[in-house]
């Protein structure tokens, strides 16, 4: 028996498959979705004369057609999918259970009341399924059904689903797209975004909540998103903003395009809106599925654990030589990252915002974990105000449902600069001491080369509770670089490298660090995926509690 | 340490670590020649010293060494062929002789006079052979001298491209220029009229100036269609010279030999002797003496004409170990020590087969092979395979820097047969996990099953001949597209219902969808393909058109190869794939259409490299296929032209700069 042997693609596998599977023609499809075909003219009937099980029969059939043929057409050309199609890419086949099908506005004014201004379901699909089995709560906003707009009726259909996920303890999943407010119903609409908003309040920390902006989503409506977990965007034809152009021209007086202001590039590079983009909405929804298997229901769940292939005793050669020996020349953190995980799959949070420093998921011996690092590639991999938001959001969550942290450091230490200084670099650099500091689960930390200053202290030091610290023999752990010690320390001292070099043989080393426990050991690169998996065996059971409070209060 | 690994094909060399040689070694070269030489001296019990580069500091010849001394910063004429520092480096360790791999310093007569001077032995030929040789123009008259045959062109340097136009016409087109100082095919150029002289001139030069701090040049006679067949000779300092056969390296690209083989299938015995025997004597011409390498060029009716002889230990010299079962590393070291050669001629044999392929982090879709640079994410040798043998000198984690030859390794296969060991080869390439660079693998792997390879009608135009419109990597039959579509619907569905598969205990529990069948859609060269998959335990069955594909194997996701058994037998192919539910691939159509950035416009370096000119400003009228800059990578200068009539936009890089594969270079209007 011969054997065929298969190359698999380095980073996941078939996984850049998923993006742009573009124009491929004609696939004949049979399944639930050719329902809505028949429906061409569903929605002129009269009631009167049909028993009740027919207009069962009738409503259900409106509500699968949502705003009708014209209005599907027209959101297919904006090369956007349906609200039910989505659902139907998002969740395993046949797992949808929807809610609320019969739920229509109640809305009198300007003409509203009238049959053909209703649609069963109105604006927006809602229910649960299954993602991989796993349970989730999902809302998906139907353009085609007044622009999606958010009547009292539709923001009800959110908060049910909303509030069966919270007790159940499942994560709820929004798929947005919507112009705004049903303006017909004035502050009845306002309203209905204020109790979905004070779901996703209440919500925070206790179930997952993901956000997948499909569409337009504007005014008052994008700050359901902001409040949840992880927002993210697809490319060209998603767009985030409190006011749109039109308005910023009259009140700015600024030019500004809609991409421009709040597109995914605009929010994922400059405002640190959202936490990733995506090609397009099949592309969004297939990741999303990949993306929800690393969450845990609830906070009341561990961090899962799929099946692994990747041996936990992997040794990772590469690693050995990856530091350079010039202790000011750069390289890449991905690489490490990618080499100790499992199946060098790491799906990264913000990838292109604050690059200099690197966060995101992975697994390790099949356990969700979460990692941060510095990344020496970008300025450095120094904390500035935005790389420590961004680092201390991803360490909140990880924190809030059980995941562990991996942090890998290599920072020369805070950004300096008037700029920093006035953006205000000590409230937010802050914050990410903060996420550190509180953080209950798991935190294993290895310092690859620099730790200096106070960012070491900040990245998850022993001091903050971290529970297994480690050093790679090129670790540096000091209060500054050689140079800036020298001149202070040495000040007016005549021969300036003779003392450097003093410094650097003291200081620029893992022992003193060591010798005082505040690292738990010096390792082999090459052995740190091996180690860390047996860690997180142990700290598996790991419990700590935080003193009781109401809240903590972030410096926000 | 370990990975550095030159499995060698039986050697019947005997190593005694007490035949007096030299107790300290110094390797003055870098990668896989040095981890090789190593390997030898560690073998005869010699100490070993690497000289490196800053960026090598912890590369493999390095850990491999007994001690390193670091010769400068990258730039190779800043370490590697700076020879103060290499000089130093002696003094400093105290090593009694110098082996200088290939490149570099190997045939730097300078060098070799200053190891004399300083009483350091040279593990090569004599200063004289050096120079005699390395001239090719005083090479040819000495080979003339001694009754080798020769190309008939210009002995002489040639002054300018005008001159350079009046002696092709002499000699008649096609005409070789190349540089006198050159070799391994850089600054050489083949020209077929006027214009092409004078354009090829000037790369020459250029080239030559760069790569060798030489830029004479000379003309010959270009012999079209031919192979190229080099006799390795082997020759110590008491008068002894034996011919150790041929090595056929006729696959090339730009003159720079991709698959190399041993012995060839084209000469027959009288030729071979022919040449071994003029090999031989040219060598005593020369009082030559370590190993070298007499290469000619052989036409279709077996003329052979002598084009040049290397005076050091070539890239391709193990597939030489392999047949003939010497050490040559430990002939160079026993002959500089003095020692007589212990073969007589007629105890050279030709024991089997050996075949070599290079394999280069390049690009195989750009000109059979433009430099790639990275960092190998993932390395693993085929070397669990038996009679395989992988000389390299990197090892996962290793970068592929601009700085250095974009050699990643030479594999070595061997059999009782051509046959076995072409095998043997198709089973290695396929067996070779690279990632993080790309590599020319599947240009390998497709040569060596080529008909015209297989049957031996091959000529340095082989390449050329056979992809005339560039390589486009592997044609499909239909029955390998049928497997390689199961296969990926089947790897898929098995990534699937991994992926449903949680571990420990759930609080909600798991409702996994109950598919026992698959509809899928997988992209392949543009064209889609509709899908059935059902599965029984790790057995899949595809089924594509109608036909019925079982595909079985352990779907251990996590590693690179994944061994797996199709209706009985196969092989390894890479390809890209795109593997989609039905429901998506359906709902595909509706999604927009992304629109690819105007390249016309745009001028992207090819590659990585240092722009050696640019010969636009802003503002400046360029025309259609004008140069516009010079970008140089591995000493290779390539240039770059306008893809169109316009006016530049913007300049985005400077005569001096690095810059990376897909930089913008220049912007159009």
């Amino acid at each position: 028996m011969a054997t065929y042997t298969l190359m698999r693609s380095s980073l996941g596998l078939l996984h850049g498959l998923k993006c742009s599977f573009k124009s491929v023609g004609q696939i004949p499809y049979t399944g639930v979705l050719t329902q809505s075909k028949v429906l061409q003219n569903a929605r002129c009937y009269s009631v009167s004369h049909l028993s009740v099980q027919e207009r069962i029969e009738k409503k259900r059939k409106a509500a699968l057609t949502g705003g009708g043929q014209l209005r599907i057409a027209a959101q297919h050309k904006r090369g956007k999918l349906t609200a039910r199609e989505r659902l139907e890419l998002l969740l395993d086949p046949d797992s949808f259970v929807e809610y609320d099908m019969f739920v229509e506005h109640r809305c009198s004014d300007f003409g509203m009341e009238a049959d053909h201004n209703k649609y069963p379901g109105d604006s927006v699909v809602t229910g649960q399924g299954r993602i991989n089995g796993r349970l989730v709560y999902v809302f998906s906003q139907d353009f085609t059904v007044f622009g999606g707009s958010l009547s009292g009726a539709h923001a009800q259909k959110v908060c049910k689903i909303m509030d069966q996920a919270m007790m159940v303890g499942a994560p709820v999943i929004g798929l947005n797209d919507s112009g705004g407010a049903r303006i017909q119903e004035g502050v009845e609409s306002l309203a209905g975004y204020a109790d979905i908003f004070l779901r996703n309040v209440m919500a925070s920390g206790v179930v997952p909540q993901i956000s997948l902006i499909m569409g337009p989503c504007a005014g008052g409506a994008v700050y359901s998103p902001a409040l949840t977990d992880f927002t993210f965007m697809v490319k060209d034809t998603s767009y985030l903003f409190i006011t749109g152009p039109d308005v910023v021209k009259s009140v700015t007086n600024e030019d500004v395009t809609q991409e421009e202001l709040g597109g995914a590039k605009t929010h994922t590079t400059v405002s640190g809106v959202a936490h990733r983009a995506f090609e397009n909405d099949i592309d969004a929804l297939l990741n999303l599925r990949d993306f929800f298997n690393f969450l845990p229901l609830s906070n009341k769940d561990p961090a899962p654990v799929t099946e692994c292939h990747d041996p936990r005793d992997r040794l990772v050669p590469g690693l050995d030589t990856i530091v350079p020996f010039e202790s000011t020349k750069a390289y890449d953190m991905l690489d490490i990252v990618h080499g100790i995980v499992d199946e060098r799959e790491f799906f990264e949070i913000m990838p292109n915002y604050a690059k200099n420093i690197v966060v995101g998921f992975a697994r390790m011996n099949g356990r969700t974990v979460g990692i941060v690092g510095n990344q020496p590639k970008v300025a450095s991999g120094c904390l500035d105000i935005n790389s420590s938001v961004k680092g201390a959001r991803f360490v909140r969550f990880c924190d809030a449902f059980n995941i562990p942290i991996i942090t890998f450091v290599d920072v020369p230490g805070f950004l300096p600069g008037t700029a920093q200084e006035y953006g205000g670099i000590i409230r937010h650099g802050a914050k990410l001491l903060y996420a550190f500091a509180e953080a209950t689960v798991p935190k294993i930390t290895v310092i690859t080369r620099k730790a200096y200053g106070g960012a070491y202290d900040v990245m998850s030091s022993k001091h903050l509770r971290g529970d297994v610290n480690y050093a790679w023999p090129s670790a540096e752990v000091a209060v500054m670089g050689a140079k800036g010690a020298v001149q202070i320390i040495f000040r007016g001292k005549e021969n300036q490298a003779e003392a450097e070099a003093e410094y650097v043989e003291k200081f620029a080393n893992p022992f003193p660090a060591a010798v005082r426990g505040f690292v738990d050991d010096i390792i082999q690169p090459s052995t740190t995926r091996k180690r860390i998996c047996r860690d997180l065996e142990v700290l598996a059971s790991k419990k700590q509690t935080n003193p009781w409070k109401k809240h903590a209060n972030i410096p926000l | 340490m370990q990975r550095c690994g030159v499995i060698i094909c039986r050697y019947s060399t005997v190593y005694d670590p007490n035949e007096k040689t030299f107790d300290k070694i110094l390797i003055a070269n870098r990668g896989e020649i040095a981890c090789r030489v190593i390997k030898t001296c560690k073998k005869m019990g010699i100490k070993t010293v690497a000289v490196h580069s800053d960026v090598d500091s912890s590369a493999v010849h390095v850990k491999m060494a007994d001690e390193a001394v670091c010769v400068g910063p990258a730039p190779t004429s800043k370490s590697y062929l700076n020879m103060d520092a290499i000089m130093n480096a002696i003094k400093q360790t105290g090593a009694q002789a110098v082996h200088p791999g290939y490149g570099f310093l190997s045939e730097n007569k300078e060098f070799a006079k200053r190891l004399e001077a300083e009483g350091v032995t040279f593990i090569g030929p004599d200063t004289h052979a050096i120079q005699a040789m390395g001239d090719k123009i005083e090479s040819k008259l000495i080979a003339k001298a001694a009754k080798v045959n020769t190309i008939p062109g210009f002995d002489g340097v040639v002054k300018d491209a005008e001159e350079a136009v009046k002696i092709a016409g002499e000699i008649g087109y096609p005409v070789m220029i190349k540089a006198s100082a050159g070799g391994g095919g850089k600054g050489m150029r083949i020209a077929w009229n006027d214009e092409e002289t004078r354009e090829g001139f000037r790369f020459s030069s250029q080239e030559a100036a760069s790569s060798f701090g030489d830029d004479r040049l000379l003309i010959e006679k270009f012999i079209d269609n031919p192979r190229h067949i080099e006799i390795q000779v082997l020759a110590d300092k008491h008068g002894n010279a034996l011919w150790l056969n041929e090595r056929e390296c006729s696959i090339q690209r730009r003159n720079q030999k991709v698959v190399e083989e041993a012995p060839s299938t084209f000469l027959d015995p009288d030729t071979r002797r022919a040449m071994g025997e003029q090999a031989v004597s040219l060598a005593k011409a020369v009082k030559y003496s370590s190993a070298g390498t007499v290469e000619f060029l052989v036409d279709t009716k077996k003329n052979f004409y002598f084009l040049e002889m290397n005076t050091r230990l070539q890239v391709e010299h193990p597939i030489t170990e392999c047949i003939t079962g010497l050490d040559l590393v430990q002939q160079m070291i026993l002959i500089a020590k003095g020692y007589k050669l212990q073969q007589k001629q007629s105890d050279i044999p030709i024991n089997g087969w050996a075949i070599e392929s290079r394999v280069y982090a390049e690009d195989p879709y750009k000109s059979f092979g433009l430099p790639s640079i990275g960092r190998l994410s993932q390395y693993q040798e085929p070397l669990d395979l038996p009679n395989v043998r992988v000389d390299s000198g990197i090892q996962e984690g290793s970068d592929i820097s601009i700085y250095y030859d974009p050699m990643i390794s030479k594999l070595v296969t061997y059999g009782k047969t051509r046959e076995e060991a072409l095998k043997k080869m198709e089973e290695a390439l396929d067996n070779y996990v690279i990632r993080g660079v790309t590599h020319n693998i599947p240009l390998l792997r497709e040569i060596i099953v080529h008909p015209r390879f297989v049957s031996g009608d091959i000529s340095t135009k082989f390449l050329p001949e056979v992809y005339p419109d560039g390589f486009k990597g592997h044609m499909l039959t239909a029955g390998e597209r049928r497997e390689l579509l199961a296969t990926a619907a089947a790897l898929y569905v098995a990534a699937q219902l991994r992926s449903q598969k949680f571990l420990g205990d759930l609080r909600v529990s798991i409702v996994p969808a109950e598919s026992r069948q698959w509809e899928l859609c997988v992209e392949l060269d543009q064209g889609v393909h509709m899908l059935g998959v059902s599965r029984s335990g790790n057995n899949y069955t595809v089924e594509i058109d109608g036909e019925k594909v079982e595909v079985s194997g352990e779907w251990n996701l996590a590693s690179a190869l994944l061994p797996i058994t199709i209706n009985g037998k196969h092989r390894n192919l890479q390809f890209k794939l795109r593997v989609l539910s039905k429901l998506a691939a359906y709902l595909s159509k509706h999604m927009p259409e992304k629109i690819p950035e105007d390249t016309s416009s745009i001028l992207r370096s090819p590659m990585p490299g240092s722009v050696v000119a640019v010969s636009v400003k802003p503002g400046d009228n360029v025309a259609e296929g004008q140069e516009i800059c010079v970008i140089e990578a591995m000493k290779m200068q390539n240039s770059m032209t306008a893809a169109k009539t316009a006016k530049v936009k913007s300049v985005h890089c400077k005569a001096g700069d690095t810059v990376g594969e897909g930089d913008l270079l220049v912007e159009l209007e």
